[in-house]
């Protein structure tokens, strides 16, 4: 990075504290990795933001894609016993937003997930993006729009790892016709991004899961679309490669929706956290506004401490085990 | 570096691989019109299919009994291969075939039950044997799909009961048909078509088939992207924008269309479709656009070599091919089901 850049970096910073002096130290540094991440996506800005700009505005510079919304309306999906998976879920995520969905196992996060892209047909309620109902679309139009990471990602009979990422330009393509070179540059570029340009030729089959889930990235990349869903992208992941797809998705510019086991990776990672129990939403907002002790006593049954970090700046969740006492709730 | 990540590995060694089998396939071809109760030198072979030797005593034997035969094969061979590459990426699984899911066996029953009858008995070769044998596959097809589908996953332990059940029943069915039928003089030949054989070849057999295997064959190479997404599992390939239920449906309608057209005339060859689409994935890898080719011609020479050691190892006798090709291919079948875990996903 030059140093001028550097300066306009820290200017932007001291502009931004001045201008959101409300804004707490999570909120900062979530914003610093948003902006940075639009540069890092649209190359070096060259404009200096002037004093006092929005931060928000930086969001649609010329010829950047249209503003993505992702808003599901009353969102519910039920068996045909009559239970709900999924309840009456308002949910919005704004352009560039990292949108994360915590809540226990069962508390309806991946039927949510595929609800919204379009797996599953909601029982009641819609799922719009940029006001269209994503339901009403057919298939193909929805994937030139929605993205998908699997959970654990799978490709059959030994598909080379370039394979699998080109299949990310399948919605944008007829049946018959054969990629462009336009479409290998855009695989070459997205496995350099996520940083497995070299394992293209192996078979998809033969990476570890790190790797498997970057590759999967990758083609949500090639994909290019508006919003990418993530459902537990971290799973089955060593810690490291877990914080390694995490900031490559923040990275990404998208819009991204994703489920999330881990509380305190959510809550570094995401923006705004939706906590999920038993298919309702029962909070939402910034994870240092969400993740309170009492709520994951109400929703996980669990006791836990949470402080904001000191490094991080973000709310740190330490679970404990019954009968200790923290000393930060006893206060 | 001037190779994409996307394009098919290594384009010269496609190339190579393509040329290779083109040789074999000649040799093959030459190796089954020379070899036999009578021998011909290859030279003069060469000679009669070039119109060069027309007073040859042999002119007869190569070119009105071995060479539509060994066409058929190749015809035979490259559909069955063809189909059970098409039917693996369907069902997601390398252990599909079109005769382990019963498919040819629907065809069977559906031929057998017209030549019993005598429906349409002026036509029959042309039109009403393939028509039911089409049928015939596609109801089985449906029907071991939708048996080891029920109840969610769609497992290589359902599939492969699924189909061996259907299978059972349905060649059951044809031995009742033709033992209950009163032309018994047509048993043997019947019996013999079942089993799976070319010795019955004519020319006037081989326009069906061909035509088919050639148009089939061009619509699944327009159809190799979504093929290929279907690799990646229902759900991947509905977030990748295909309509799975519809594009499964009609590729399901396709492939029973072109096993019809082919049992109608060749009988059940089992594992041909099991065999070379396997092989041929090691040697070029999964994608279709470039497997579908090679999956063809090395069908061709496995079917037109098979059916050479059928009519040569027990010579004067012809032992249908289908008996050596399950005898080859039960073994392979049994080390592909060893070699895979429990479970894992194709």
């Amino acid at each position: 990075m030059h140093r001028h850049e550097v300066r306009a970096e820290q200017h932007r910073d001291r502009t931004r504290a001045e201008q959101h002096p409300h804004e707490t130290r999570a909120e900062q540094r979530r914003s610093e990795h948003r902006d940075r991440a639009r540069r890092k996506e649209r190359g070096p800005d060259p404009r200096t933001p002037p004093p006092g700009e929005h931060r928000h505005d930086d969001a649609t510079p010329r010829g950047s894609p249209p503003v993505t919304t992702l808003r599901t309306e009353g969102l519910s999906y039920g068996t045909g016993e009559g239970r709900h998976l999924v309840n009456a879920v308002d949910l919005t995520a704004a352009d560039g937003e990292t949108v994360g969905l915590v809540g226990p196992n069962g508390s309806g996060k991946t039927t949510l997930l595929r609800c919204v892209y379009g797996t599953l047909r909601p029982t009641h309620g819609r799922v719009l993006l940029d006001g269209d109902d994503l339901a009403a679309l057919p298939v193909k139009a929805r994937a030139q729009r929605v993205a998908t990471v699997p959970q654990d990602g799978q490709a059959g009979f030994e598909l080379t790892v370039g394979q699998v990422v080109a299949m990310g330009r399948a919605p944008h393509k007829r049946f018959w016709e054969a990629d462009t070179a336009a479409d290998a540059a855009l695989v070459d570029d997205a496995l350099a991004r996520v940083g497995i340009a070299a394992l293209a030729p192996r078979t998809f089959a033969s990476l570890s899961g790190g790797e498997r889930q970057r590759a999967l990235v990758a083609r949500a990349l090639v994909q290019q679309p508006s919003l990418v869903v993530l459902d537990e992208p971290t799973n089955h992941l060593d810690i490291r490669y877990q914080l390694e797809i995490l900031s490559l998705i923040r990275g990404l510019g998208t819009t991204n929706l994703l489920a999330l086991h881990d509380l305190n990776l959510a809550a570094y990672y995401c923006d705004r956290l939706y906590v999920l129990k038993d298919g309702a939403v029962v909070a939402s907002g910034a994870p240092e506004k969400v993740l309170t002790a009492e709520l994951l006593r109400e929703v996980y049954g669990v006791a836990a401490e949470v402080s904001t970090h000191p490094v991080t700046g973000a709310p740190t969740v330490v679970y404990l085990p019954e009968g200790t006492h923290s000393p930060i709730l006893s206060t | 570096m001037t190779c994409r990540a996307s394009a098919p590995r290594r384009p010269l060694g496609y190339a190579l691989v393509l040329g290779v089998l083109a040789v074999l396939l000649g040799a093959a071809v030459l190796a089954a019109l020379a070899l036999g109760s009578v021998r011909i030198p290859p030279g003069q072979v060469i000679d009669i299919l070039t119109g060069r030797a027309e007073a040859s005593p042999f002119r007869t034997i190569v070119l009105d009994v071995r060479l539509p035969r060994v066409l058929l094969g190749i015809v035979v061979g490259a559909g069955l291969a063809v189909i059970g590459t098409v039917l693996q990426a369907l069902v997601r699984n390398q252990l599909a075939d079109p005769f382990l899911l019963g498919v040819s066996s629907g065809a069977s029953t559906g031929a057998v039950l017209v030549i019993v009858l005598g429906i349409g008995a002026t036509l029959a070769t042309t039109v009403t044997i393939p028509a039911a044998a089409f049928a015939g596959a596609l109801l089985s097809l449906l029907l071991v799909y939708t048996l080891a589908r029920g109840g969610g996953g769609l497992t290589t332990n359902r599939l492969v009961l699924a189909g061996v059940a259907v299978s059972y029943v349905l060649s059951a069915l044809t031995s009742l048909i033709l033992v209950t039928s009163a032309r018994a003089d047509h048993l043997q030949e019947v019996l013999y078509w079942t089993l799976g054989g070319l010795g019955a070849a004519r020319w006037d057999m081989l326009a069906l088939p061909a035509i088919t295997l050639v148009a089939g064959t061009a619509v699944l190479l327009t159809l190799a992207r979504p093929l290929d997404l279907l690799l990646v599992g229902e759900e991947g390939a509905t977030v990748l924008g295909l309509d799975t239920a519809r594009f499964r449906a009609a590729v399901f309608v396709l492939a029973s269309l072109m096993t019809g057209a082919l049992v109608a005339y060749s009988g059940a060859i089992g594992f041909v479709g099991l065999m070379v689409p396997h092989m041929a994935r090691m040697v070029v890898g999964a994608a279709h656009r470039a497997l579908l080719p090679v999956v063809a011609l090395g069908g061709a020479v496995f079917l037109v070599l098979a059916d050479l050691a059928a009519r040569t190892v027990a010579a004067p006798q012809d032992i249908p091919v289908g008996v050596l090709t399950a005898l080859t291919g039960g073994p392979f079948f049994l080390w592909m089901l060893r070699r895979r875990p429990e479970g894992a996903p194709a």
